[in-house]
């Protein structure tokens, strides 16, 4: 077990910067989880921290170690790769058993590992003996957390481990890895482009946007401030609706283009009186008007009803300019094609962003 | 499920396989037919009568110490060629898969010596090692060591081996590259981060995945070495000196058409005939059980 510290990592292929800059602390025993879009980085950033990567500039240190120069093999780690990587040659046992004879443990030390590691994971004794193509997806996903178990590491890496399960299974696996970081309590990266995934596993989340740090904290937290327009965007299902406004001159009310003016929360926004922002609402925190909770945003025409049980989704349009919006309600709402929904929104519920930067904009402390 | 093509023409089935039928008939069925048929007779020395001889001709051979002694050569031989080649093919192939650039190049002119005929390749190894023209036999002089293939038969061999192996290591090079590069990137570094060092990752994890693709290939280089080795034999060397280089298959050809011994070269065309055959089942055989990872 081990502390992970990143400052400053940077790595270039060529001319081309693909990690600008990343520092990040990863505590002892924290599960850490990096999310972006395909392309961001992630991968590369984690395949740097197992070393299979050259570090261009930087310095990553595990256990307060640098191990800029080290070999994968000296780093300490184990990693849950996304295709699972099991030797196909090899029976389960021989998979997990390969790290810990090159290291030449003893025979018996190395029997009483495999065999833990297969109780821990429920892997029995007759799916030991078993070649990796005779098993499932979810099967294999086991072997390969057993294989990074025996070994026993100071830190875990998980290169998007369930993007080739079931949605199903996909659920179920999730569970696992996450009680596992529970119980055996070891240092944990997990890379991922699936936002469920990045919300509910880690202890904390590093949200990665063209090689940037977007934003690092506890999932909830990104959640209810998003630091930027991008993770606004990125984190939340469906994703938050986006209009284009103006800061009121009296910097207390937010105007809309079709002339509705909702009230900014409490705090002085004087400075930015007057400035175009762009404004974020999730579509959870909509509400039908008729509550009395609020102030009403808009009428929106409804384009297209989503039913999906417990929720509701409507698609629709709103004000002069017809801007989109989605709104997710109970589903218990029911409504057609054509009909107009008068809405509400907390202010507290609001987010404005600067719409040049992607800042998100405060009030003056 | 089975594809099936249903023809509603009962004729035009026939009609479309005739080509191939019609080569295979005239060029390998009727020639094996008339070598079972030679190899059990008899000819009088001008070639005017024959006589059916039942198995004799194959029993002659059995009993002649020049068959035996030219089965063994061929036995070392092949082996010799199949090692080499496949050992070098191996080695350039794990090369070229490192070749991050000019690779395209490198792997071009790696296949190129495949194009080359066995006995053109057979002349050109004859040129660079001819005892009194030849570059290396000059630097070996040089060096203190007499090349001389023409009487020494352990060169000669070894010159055989080498101009045969030469060619069908661009052949075995394609096969291992693709191989190598069938193998996911995910399981080298998998194998890094569980503490293998280059050599081991090789032996425990690159290898025994190669390990269907080698066993395909020593059946095909065999075979090559067996039967696709004439024209360099004969370029170089006539089987030659003192039959240390006399293959089988070359003996066939000196046997009939050299020594005019009809019969006998026959009967050793069916035996190799059933060389082929064994080796061509085990392929199959292989082939359809072959490992699926």
């Amino acid at each position: 077990m081990a502390e992970v510290n990143l400052r400053e990592v940077v790595k270039d292929y060529g001319d081309l910067r693909v990690i600008h800059g990343v520092s990040c602390d990863i505590r002892d025993g924290e599960f850490l989880v990096i999310v972006g879009p395909s392309g961001c980085g992630k991968s590369t950033l984690l395949r740097m921290i197992a070393g299979l990567e050259q570090i261009t500039g930087g310095e990553i240190a595990i256990g307060g170690r640098v191990v800029n120069e080290l070999e994968p093999a000296a780093r300490d780690i184990a990693m849950v790769f996304q295709n699972y990587a099991l030797y196909p040659h090899m029976s389960v046992y021989d998979n997990m058993a390969y790290g810990l004879r090159i290291r030449g443990l003893p025979k018996a030390e190395i029997d009483t590992r495999v065999r833990r590691a297969a109780g821990i994971l429920e892997l029995g004794e007759e799916l030991l003996r078993r070649k990796p193509r005779q098993l499932s997806g979810g099967q294999r996903q086991r072997v390969a957390m057993g294989r990074a178990i025996v070994r026993d590491p100071a830190v875990f890496l998980f290169d998007e481990p369930l993007s080739n399960l079931d949605a199903k299974l996909r659920v179920q696996m999730r569970l696992e890895i996450k009680k596992l970081q529970q119980n055996l309590g070891v240092t944990s990266i997990y890379v991922t482009h699936d936002q469920v995934e990045a919300m509910t596993l880690g202890h904390r989340l590093m949200v990665l946007n063209g090689g940037v740090v977007e934003q690092l904290g506890p999932p909830i937290a990104l959640y209810e401030r998003p630091a930027t327009r991008f993770v606004a965007g990125f984190i939340g299902s469906p994703a938050m609706n986006f209009l284009t406004a103006r800061i009121g001159a009296d910097g207390t009310t937010v105007d809309l283009p079709g002339g509705d003016r909702l009230p900014l929360p409490d705090g002085d926004f004087a400075a930015h009186a007057g400035r175009p922002v762009t404004l974020g609402i999730r579509p959870e925190h909509l509400e039908p008007a008729a509550e009395g909770i609020g102030v009403a945003v808009a009428h929106l025409t409804v384009v297209v009803t989503e039913q999906l049980g417990a929720d509701t989704l409507i698609h629709g349009h709103f004000g002069n300019d017809r801007s989109d919006l989605t709104v997710r309600l109970h589903g218990t709402v029911h409504a057609a094609a054509g009909d107009v929904l008068p809405l509400s929104v907390r202010p507290e519920h609001l987010h404005l962003f600067d719409p040049d930067s992607g800042r998100r904009l405060d009030p003056a402390a | 499920m089975e594809k099936r093509v249903v023809f509603n023409n009962r004729v035009l089935p026939y009609l479309l396989l005739t080509p191939q039928l019609a080569v295979t008939l005239v060029f390998f069925i009727w020639p094996a037919v008339q070598a079972l048929k030679q190899s059990v007779l008899l000819e009088d020395p001008f070639g005017l009568s024959s006589q059916f001889v039942w198995f004799d001709n194959f029993i002659a051979l059995a009993e002649d110490p020049l068959y035996l002694e030219s089965l063994y050569i061929t036995a070392f031989f092949s082996g010799a060629v199949a090692l080499l080649a496949l050992t070098s093919a191996l080695y350039l192939a794990i090369q070229a898969d490192r070749v991050i650039r000019g690779a395209t190049l490198y792997k071009t002119m790696l296949i190129w010596p495949y194009a080359i005929a066995p006995a053109v390749a057979g002349i050109l190894w004859l040129l660079l090692f001819n005892p009194t023209m030849g570059l290396l036999p000059y630097a070996l002089g040089a060096m203190g060591y007499t090349w001389n293939h023409y009487t020494n038969g352990g060169q000669a061999q070894f010159l055989v081996i080498l101009a045969a192996a030469w060619r069908q290591v661009s052949y075995n090079f394609i096969f291992f590259l693709a191989g190598l590069q069938a193998i996911p990137k995910s399981l080298i570094e998998a194998a890094a981060i569980d503490g293998a060092g280059p050599a081991r990752r090789f032996w425990t994890v690159v290898f025994p995945l190669l390990a269907p693709t080698t066993f395909f290939l020593i059946v095909i280089n065999i075979i090559y070495a067996f039967f696709d080795t004439f024209g360099v034999i004969h370029a170089i060397t006539q089987g030659g000196p003192a039959g240390a280089t006399n293959i089988l298959v070359y003996k066939v050809f000196n046997d009939g058409f050299i020594g005019l011994d009809l019969g006998g070269s026959a009967a050793q065309s069916v035996v190799l005939m059933v060389i082929v055959i064994a080796l061509t089942v085990i392929q199959f055989r292989y082939i359809e059980r072959r490992v699926h990872y």
